[in-house]
């Protein structure tokens, strides 16, 4: 009987001279070429404003072309400088000064003398003050002449010194590490080994640590105010739930700058909660009164504000689906209320609640509107911190480097979520 | 006479509102004995799981008391109660294996491992599960997460398991071999049953007794057999089983039987007086399909009337007829495909007979007068 069904199978499999495997790829194909070429138009535009773009940005973290575009010779020439307690040769020197004259000159396709402005500023980021040095020299490179040494140390103090020089090696190979240093308050000291950057230049591990230890307060403060919200809503009947889900919505339809500077009228000085808490006697006048903005707390206070209906809804949707029939069944078999919640009640809430977890905490880690106008001083985070690189200081290496660690961040985030609670298990509503 | 040590539940008095103005469950008073398997057959929305609920502790009776084993329980919390219950749609934990579901109630009692897994594999092998205890509740059908279900209360040894329609997700073969499953489960694990249920063959087929349910009341308190037999009321002998129907007024009452006339000119019916008024009181007259035969012989049935073939079903085992009968186009007559039997043609005229005893007078219809 079954070499029979056997015999039968085998004589359908093959068809046209085709077997089962050819013939359903060529039945399925014209379904497969539709449904790219619908997907390919949101693809061309995807990869080209926002694939491309982005990948190019974080290529700047790392890619530093300016000084061996500036200084070819000098960059070739320090390759022999083995011992950075001793100023280079001579001929290094003597390679600086041919670079520099061919950029008086103007250089390989006549830009030479913005390119001198660009090498200043770039050396500058690296160690600070040598700027002038650079322009200085540049403008009097016609008169230097051999022997250049001296020539180079009379016309600056600096090039007698082995710091401007170990910086222009550092930053002499067109894809180097700096930016990723600096971004963790680390340096390469003349010797190349890595050194902290002196007291006074450490900002960014006191901001990496603050931007996550906000984010890391404001998800906990999401979740302890969401949790009980999203179950009464999901236990509610849908008449009433609906219209509370519709005040949770609501600050989603308001921009999120009306939003942000609505705290400002409410936490200010002489703002709404501190005039009323002083009008029942518990705040003082003036100097007394506690500071709740343009700090750390207005950060979080309103940061938790926007961000509460990302964890609102993940939850809701996932309780939803829990029958009260679970928690009737835990009751029955003998649990008391607390053990029924924890054993049966929350487990099943998991999805949605690192769901909500993950989508406040990336959100909250890249934040940038709330912190530039409520955080003041203390209230800064990373994006501040990329924008004004990106802005004001036009040190776009540095900021592509900070972005570059926030998206590795939330990747290794990301991939750690999947390790413990699985991307498959997350309900996002 | 029982002492009330013999029940394991007693409902006294017992009231229940949900919003202040209707009562769901009107004066209950039920006993259920030791060993038991109760059902509560009703149709939807007649207080049977209200019952249920307020049994397994989920709902505050507004009146009356519930006593458990002779303790009164409205005021213990329903993990204190120690009552097994199956629900609807099972609720098995869907984070736990089949094993941690079954584990969970004696966990949550502080037992050993040990015994713990003891027991776990005990009651496995007694829904012939033996195999599926590392399986998550989504991987199993539904007539195996039936049986899981089943498990779960029973496995932590209550006194009493309360079953809220356990079977109304399954389909209809699979519904029937649970029927039979259960009832074995019941009788060698020899505890209490309290079963809610709105199918009535699901509650005669397992069933010690059924408490028919109607808007809040219990209609009728019986073993199956009584039931199905003798039916104290119109709507009991509507619920159970196929009936049918003739309206009259009572005009004779001789002894333990009525002589009622049939609306539509069907002339005298000698009935059974079961719950009638005297003479010129309305009533109804029931009558199963079953006990009705075509042609009788002369003298053989004390009721003899006339009906006209309306439509013809053929069902295999019998044929099922519906005739005109006293104006009645409902009447229904379950002919028998027996050797012999009659050939009924529709449209044709042929005669009925029934006896005394198979026809019940019952109350009269709800807003006739």
């Amino acid at each position: 009987m079954s070499d029979a069904v056997a015999g039968k199978d085998g004589d359908f499999s093959i068809a046209d001279g085709q077997n089962l495997k050819q013939r359903l790829r060529k039945a399925t194909s014209r379904a497969r070429w539709q449904a790219v070429f619908m997907v390919a138009p949101l693809g061309v535009f995807v990869l080209l404003t926002f694939i491309l773009p982005i990948a190019q940005m974080l290529f700047r973290s790392v890619d530093d072309p300016v000084v061996s575009d500036a200084l070819p010779q000098t960059v070739v020439a320090l390759e022999s400088w083995t011992d950075r307690s001793e100023l280079p040769e001579e001929a290094v020197y003597a390679a600086l000064a041919a670079d520099l004259k061919f950029l008086r000159a103007g250089g390989a396709d006549g830009e030479g003398k913005s390119l001198i402005g660009r090498l200043a500023t770039r050396l500058n980021f690296d160690t600070s003050g040598v700027r002038s040095t650079i322009t200085k020299t540049a403008r009097k490179v016609k008169k230097i002449e051999a022997p250049f040494k001296e020539a180079f140390i009379k016309a600056d103090k600096k090039w007698g010194q082995p710091d401007i020089w170990a910086s222009i090696d550092r930053l002499g190979g067109a894809v180097n590490s700096t930016q990723f240093l600096a971004a963790l308050d680390l340096r390469q000291d003349v010797n190349g080994d890595i050194v902290s950057q002196p007291e006074v230049r450490q900002i960014y591990v006191t901001l990496w640590l603050r931007t996550l230890w906000i984010s890391l307060l404001v998800t906990v403060i999401c979740v302890a105010l969401a949790y009980p919200v999203s179950y009464l809503l999901a236990t509610l009947p849908l008449r009433i739930s609906n219209l509370l889900i519709i005040c949770v919505l609501l600050p989603f339809w308001t921009s999120l700058l009306v939003r942000t500077t609505s705290w400002i009228v409410v936490l200010g000085q002489n703002g709404v909660l501190l005039e009323a808490l002083h009008l029942i006697g518990l705040v003082g006048e003036g100097a007394d009164r506690p500071q709740l903005i343009y700090n750390m707390t207005g950060t979080i206070v309103a940061m938790t504000h926007i961000l509460l209906p990302f964890m609102v809804l993940p939850l809701y949707s996932v309780m939803k689906g829990i029958s009260p029939s679970y928690m009737r069944a835990a009751r029955s078999l003998g649990a008391n209320p607390t053990l029924a919640f924890v054993r049966v009640y929350l487990p099943q809430t998991v999805p949605g609640l690192g769901a909500g977890c993950i989508l406040v905490f990336i959100l909250a880690i890249g934040y940038y509107i709330t912190p530039a106008l409520v955080g003041g001083q203390d209230g800064q985070l990373i994006s501040n911190f990329i924008a004004y690189h990106m802005q004001r200081s036009l040190n776009w290496g540095l900021a592509a480097a900070l972005g570059t660690m926030l998206l590795a961040g939330v990747m290794a985030l990301y991939w750690l979520y999947d390790k413990i609670v699985g991307i498959n298990n997350m309900k996002l509503g | 006479m029982a002492t009330n040590d013999d029940f394991i539940v007693r409902f006294e008095n017992v009231q229940k509102s949900y919003d202040g103005e209707s009562l769901v469950v009107k004066d209950l008073n039920l006993n259920v004995d030791r060993g038991e398997f109760l059902t509560m057959l009703g149709p939807s929305g007649s207080g049977k799981t209200t019952c249920l609920m307020m049994l397994a502790g989920f709902e505050p009776a507004t009146h009356g008391e519930i006593y458990l084993n002779d303790r009164p329980i409205n005021n213990v919390p329903p993990h204190k109660r120690g009552i097994g219950m199956v629900f609807q749609n099972y609720a098995l934990f869907p984070h736990m294996t089949v094993a941690e579901n079954l584990a969970f109630p004696l966990e949550v009692r502080g037992m050993s491992k040990a015994d713990t897994e003891a027991k776990v594999t005990r009651a496995l092998e007694m829904v012939r599960l033996g195999p599926f205890g590392g399986r998550r509740p989504a991987q199993l059908s539904g007539g195996q997460q039936q049986r899981v279900a089943v498990a779960r209360a029973l496995v932590f040894d209550p006194d009493l398991v309360l079953m809220d329609e356990p079977l109304g997700a399954l389909d209809k073969n699979l519904r029937e071999e649970m029927q039979y499953e259960i009832k074995h489960i019941h009788e060698t694990v020899g505890v209490s049953v309290v079963y809610v249920t709105h199918d009535q063959s699901e509650a005669l087929t397992m069933s010690n007794r059924v408490a028919v349910f109607d808007d809040g009341i219990i209609q009728q308190l019986a073993p199956p057999e009584e039931l199905y037999e003798r039916p104290v009321n119109a709507f009991v002998a509507y619920f159970i089983g196929e009936n049918n129907r003739l309206y009259g007024t009572v005009k004779e009452v001789k002894g333990e039987s009525s002589v009622v006339e049939i609306d539509g000119g069907g002339g005298m019916i000698e009935s059974l007086a079961v719950n009638t008024g005297g003479v010129g009181s309305r009533t109804t007259l029931s009558l199963r399909p079953e006990r009705v035969v075509v042609s009788p012989t002369a003298g053989s049935m004390q009721n003899v009337v006339s009906g006209k073939v309306e439509e013809l079903i053929y069902l295999g085992d019998h044929i099922r007829t519906r005739m005109t009968v006293s104006g009645n186009n409902e009447f229904i007559v379950k002919v028998p495909n027996a050797q012999g039997h009659a050939t009924l043609k529709v449209g044709e005229e042929v005669q009925l007979g029934w006896t005394t005893e198979d026809c019940r007078a019952l109350d009269a219809p709800a807003g006739a007068a």
